[in-house]
């Protein structure tokens, strides 16, 4: 690696977490380390490097390329020194004539079979191999080329059977096998640290070659799931992102955030002038630790997609075209409509929603912009349809939403319980994390209706699966704690000592009912009952249990209510308060921990802190200057109801398309048209703008400054890479419309926000931008108490004090199977895709998933006449639609499945209105259908799509 | 589910008490009340009220005890 970038220092193995050291010589110099350490790494920590080309420390010492050899006194030969583990005393030299002999020959070797083209080598100045040649001292290479794997053609004009053509069938990465060396760190890195076992080395000795999937398979069609492990461990221009063949090499790095999903992954954003040449997972980064997925590694086209809108627009009518203004004509007008709104229907009259997608100094001025300047508390976020039970759940067993880890913690569990989450396509790289731990040894228990990738693939197998039917959730849960509690399998010094004796007492005579019995309960959630036994024996009694939950959870009638149950069993079996242990969230949207942090629910302000207490108000209002509503606001359902019924008029939604993402498309629909002023805050035209009277064009994450908090509590730094392509960053945008509505607000820089958030968020007040750059990232809460952040919650006692049982009754939902609609519809997500697939189907993750389809089992389908990839029509109560049917046993017979992620299908023109008790967290996982065979699609889609292209025509500039 | 505001109303407290009825009599009530009062925006409480001062059609008994103590909204919320 040339200094373009200053590198992330390779150590060439892997750390070592033991706790003894050894003290050894190393050229001279004396260094102690933890024993297990190899010499290579021991060599590196007093800044030797000693040549390598098949070692790096994401992946374990292998031992192949013989370039790392060392002199060990009186031991014999020359090891290797990424094999070879310290031992106390040993002398080691590094570089003498004879090893500086024997690397020469090996580099010589090598380059003997590879071309030399480096100067027009998309990897030039980026290549371990060339700067090992040149560490060596190689000059000359005496073979003549004969035999090798790099010449199309031999001298004499013959095909070369050795030569592999180049790979270009992922969209983007390129393998190229005249440039291997056989190193095999692209197949480690995808066994040890992605975990797909995608790639193998085939043949043997001179025939050995990297090889995707099965003979016949190219680097699509294999298993492979572009993480991008593979190239970033590759040390030469074998496995090359596009991007760098395109652009070139980039010449400075800027770590920052992906905006995907929850993990929260840390990259590097490497720059050439303001052109982004290529994302690398950053090393340092304390969620992921190096490792990537398709989407944050290489899905970051849709920022300069050509769909972006740049410029502002408005419009008189949702049926009138859009027209283009300057920011301040838009502006005036959206003020003047809000203005308007208010005078005639009052202040409770209008409403905000807040970006899970866009940062925590954004959301806090969106709610701050209802609260101060609106005057009432109607704000919400996309938290209402994913994890508001999370906040619910949590709060009352513990006293805080939070979750209780952080994502290290699962290097040390014994036992998981994966409810309701998808993580190899929800949550990829805590997958790949998990993967690893699972290899080790720890125990997978998977509670799904779908048999998940992690039920059983490449070297992972769930010691159990119980496959609920849809909706039963709370009952399993509940079954579960009746073994726990009846076969004595409980922590009874963790719950006194932690939890209230009483609640306990109370709960276990509850779940002790034979009632709850999973012999009684598994005729109702089809889940055997001596498997559930045996799930409950191994989590109460396996060691560390720790429980990961994801919206299969959550987005039910009954989501809160099994949330509590989750937090039970972690509380009867004593796993919370250290690592490897706790109750784990997997949250859906990169900032949708933030977002609900900063205030976003319309019942508390920022810091999970309820409106109606005056201490709390208080010091928002002495801040802010304006008294602040002391009743709960309007969730995001009730918006829509009160929208419907004529009493809220204008809403400003800002990064989220709540006509594709929520349910009920019909409703949503209805109510956007009842509002006088919609005001869309997007990058793109998304579906909500089709009733949007008022665009705001947004700016990606790499055009800000802000941080996000990831699942873990984790606030992590955003950084802007280059200039907003429409002018302004988001926040900027919302400042400028609270200007335009009367609000004195001069905002300069985002870390002015944070200040004002520390000063009023109990739980953030010693986070700071200054903070953040010194740690790199901090765990809430940071406070006086807690300096350095809290990495693990609830150590030495639950935040609410003692933690309290409650009782959790199965309530059957009332969406109901019955003769018209037999199946049950559930819905998910799919690796390559986000969310509405707003930004990925703006990319190449397109060629891995370009429409949904439905899941169906072949004993539904054929009683159906439905035939593999054929047309089917999709119908409940509530809409119909059309998409293609995927025959596959993944799902159970009676239960259907698909994903959510194009408009097109519109899966929620199918889902009720249904929703949890507590939180009006719609049921997304429950839906009673019929599947029949289709020629194409219903009415409904045809106008929905004529209604779509009518309200998203733009008027030709003057 | 119906779209009239009553009958989802209706819907929802109902829903909440279920929850709440697996709790002795009085701590229910004041569960289903608390959260009412937490989470319901004035708007919806009015609705609630119109239906119980109705006398309370469709409501669980447990919900209509709550009732008691579930706060009136103030006019300026209408």
């Amino acid at each position: 690696m040339k200094d373009f970038i200053i590198p992330d220092r390779d150590f060439g193995t892997p750390a070592s977490k033991a706790k003894e050291m050894v003290t050894l010589t190393i050229d001279g110099f004396d260094v102690t380390v933890p024993a297990g350490t190899s010499i290579m790494r021991a060599a590196a920590e007093i800044g030797i490097s000693v040549p390598k080309l098949c070692a790096t420390d994401s992946i374990d010492a292998f031992g192949s390329c013989r370039l790392c050899l060392v002199e060990i006194e009186g031991r014999p030969g020359t090891p290797a020194s990424c094999t070879t583990p310290v031992a106390p005393g040993l002398k080691v030299h590094t570089q003498n004539s004879k090893l500086k002999q024997l690397r020469r020959g090996v580099m010589e070797l090598y380059i003997s079979d590879h071309p030399l083209d480096c100067l027009t080598c998309a990897a030039n100045g980026d290549c371990e191999l060339q700067d090992m040649a040149g560490a060596v001292g190689l000059r000359d290479v005496r073979y003549e080329a004969g035999e090798n794997h790099f010449e199309v053609r031999n001298t004499s004009g013959e095909v070369n059977p050795n030569w592999i053509a180049k790979d270009d069938s992922n969209p983007y990465f390129t393998y190229d096998p005249a440039k291997c060396i056989v190193c095999s760190r692209c197949v480690r890195a995808c066994e040890e640290v992605q975990g797909t076992f995608a790639l193998t080395i085939e043949g043997r000795g001179f025939d050995s070659r990297v090889s995707a999937g099965m003979a016949g398979d190219n680097f699509l069609s294999s298993d492979c799931v572009s993480c991008g492990a593979c190239v970033q461990a590759c040390p030469t221009g074998t496995l090359q992102e596009k991007s760098v063949i395109d652009i070139g090499t980039p010449d400075r790095s800027v770590i920052t955030t992906c905006a995907y999903c929850g993990v929260g992954c840390s990259f590097k954003a490497e720059m050439r002038g303001d052109e982004l040449v290529r994302m690398t997972p950053y090393k340092h980064g304390k969620a992921n630790r190096g490792h990537s997925c398709v989407k944050g590694r290489f899905a970051y086209g849709y920022a300069s997609h050509k769909d972006r809108i740049l410029s502002p627009m408005i419009r008189e009518s949702i049926n009138d075209p859009w027209k283009e203004v300057t920011w301040a004509e838009a502006m005036e007008f959206a003020a003047g409509r809000m203005k308007g709104i208010i005078a005639k229907h009052g202040r409770h009259s209008v409403g905000v929603i807040t970006s899970s997608r866009c940062t925590n100094e954004e959301a806090y001025l969106v709610q701050k912009l209802t609260r101060a300047v609106f005057r009432n508390n109607n704000t919400d976020t996309c938290a209402r349809v994913c994890h508001s039970p999370t906040g619910y759940g949590l709060g009352q067993t513990f006293g805080t939403s939070a979750g209780t880890q952080d994502f290290d913690s699962v290097e040390e569990t014994d036992v998981v319980i994966l409810i309701g989450a998808n993580p190899t396509d929800g949550h990829p790289v805590f997958a790949s994390r998990l993967k690893k731990r699972l290899r080790q040894g720890a125990k997978l228990i998977v509670v799904d209706p779908r048999r998940i990738d992690l039920v059983d693939s490449a070297h992972i197998k769930a010691a159990h699966h119980l496959q609920l039917t849809p909706g039963t959730n709370v009952a399993v849960v509940t079954a579960i704690a009746h073994t726990i509690v009846t076969e004595g399998l409980f922590d009874e010094e963790f719950i006194r000592t932690r939890c209230d004796w009483d609640e306990f007492q109370d709960y276990a005579e509850f779940v002790s009912d034979p009632r709850h019995s999973p012999e009684a309960t598994q005729f109702l959630t089809g889940v055997k009952a001596d498997e559930l036994r045996a799930a409950a024996r191994l989590y109460a009694k396996g060691g560390n249990g720790a429980i990961y939950y994801g919206l299969g959870v959550t987005e039910h009638s009954q989501g809160s209510t099994t949330v509590i149950g989750i937090a039970n069993l972690a509380m009867l079996t004593g796993n919370i308060g250290r690592p490897g242990v706790g109750v784990n969230p997997l949250r859906g949207q990169n900032n949708v921990q933030g977002s609900c942090d900063m205030g976003s629910f319309p019942h508390e302000l920022p810091g999970y802190r309820h409106v109606k207490n005056d201490s709390v108000r208080e010091v928002f209002e002495s801040l802010w200057g304006v008294q602040i509503d002391n009743e709960p606001g309007l969730r995001i359902p009730n918006m829509l109801d009160a929208a419907v019924e004529g009493t809220f008029k204008g809403l400003y939604c800002q990064g989220e398309d709540i006509l594709q993402s929520d349910p009920d498309t019909k409703h949503v629909a209805a109510g956007l048209a009842a509002m006088d002023c919609v005001i869309v805050h997007d990058l793109f035209l998304n579906e909500t703008a089709n009733y949007a009277h008022v665009f705001f064009p947004g700016s990606s994450f790499l055009e800000k400054d802000g941080t996000f908090t990831n699942a873990e509590r984790r606030i992590n730094r955003v950084r802007k890479v280059m200039a907003p392509k429409q002018g302004y960053a988001d926040w900027e945008v919302t400042q400028m419309f609270a200007q335009a509505m009367g609000a004195d607000w001069h905002y300069t820089h985002p870390s002015q926000i944070m200040d004002e958030i520390a000063m009023l968020t109990p739980s953030f007040a010693g986070v700071s931008y200054e903070k953040l750059e010194e740690m790199g990232s901090v765990q809430w809460p940071c406070n006086e108490k807690s300096p350095e952040g809290t990495p693990l919650m609830h150590i030495d006692g639950f935040v609410r004090g003692k933690g309290k049982f409650i009782r959790t009754e199965y309530v059957a939902t009332d969406e109901k199977t019955g003769a018209r609609f037999p199946l049950l519809l559930t819905t998910g997500r799919i690796l390559s895709q986000y969310n509405v697939g707003a930004q990925t189907r703006r990319t190449d993750n397109v060629v891995w998933h370009d429409e949904d389809v439905l899941e169906i089992h072949p004993h539904d389908a054929e009683v159906r006449g439905v035939r593999d990839g054929q047309f089917v029509k999709l119908a409940s109560r509530s809409g119909e639609t059309t998409l293609r049917a995927k025959l596959t046993d993944r799902v159970s017979p009676g239960v259907v499945y698909t994903t959510f992620h194009h408009p097109t299908t519109q899966a929620n023109v199918i889902t009720t209105d249904f929703s949890d008790w507590a939180t009006n967290c719609p049921e997304y996982k429950v839906t009673a259908v019929q599947v029949s065979p289709s020629n194409g699609p219903t009415e409904w889609q045809e106008e929905y799509a004529a209604q779509a292209a009518n309200s998203r025509r733009i008027l030709a500039a003057e | 589910m119906s779209a009239d505001p009553h009958a989802k109303l209706i819907y929802m407290a109902n829903q909440i008490s279920k929850f709440f009825e697996t709790k002795p009599e009085a701590e229910g009530a004041a569960g289903i009340a608390a959260h009412i009062n937490d989470f319901w925006e004035p708007r919806m409480r009015r609705h609630f009220f119109e239906v119980v001062d109705a006398g309370g059609t469709g409501l669980r008994p447990l919900v209509l005890l709550a009732a008691k103590s579930i706060r009136r909204p103030q006019p300026e919320h209408a």
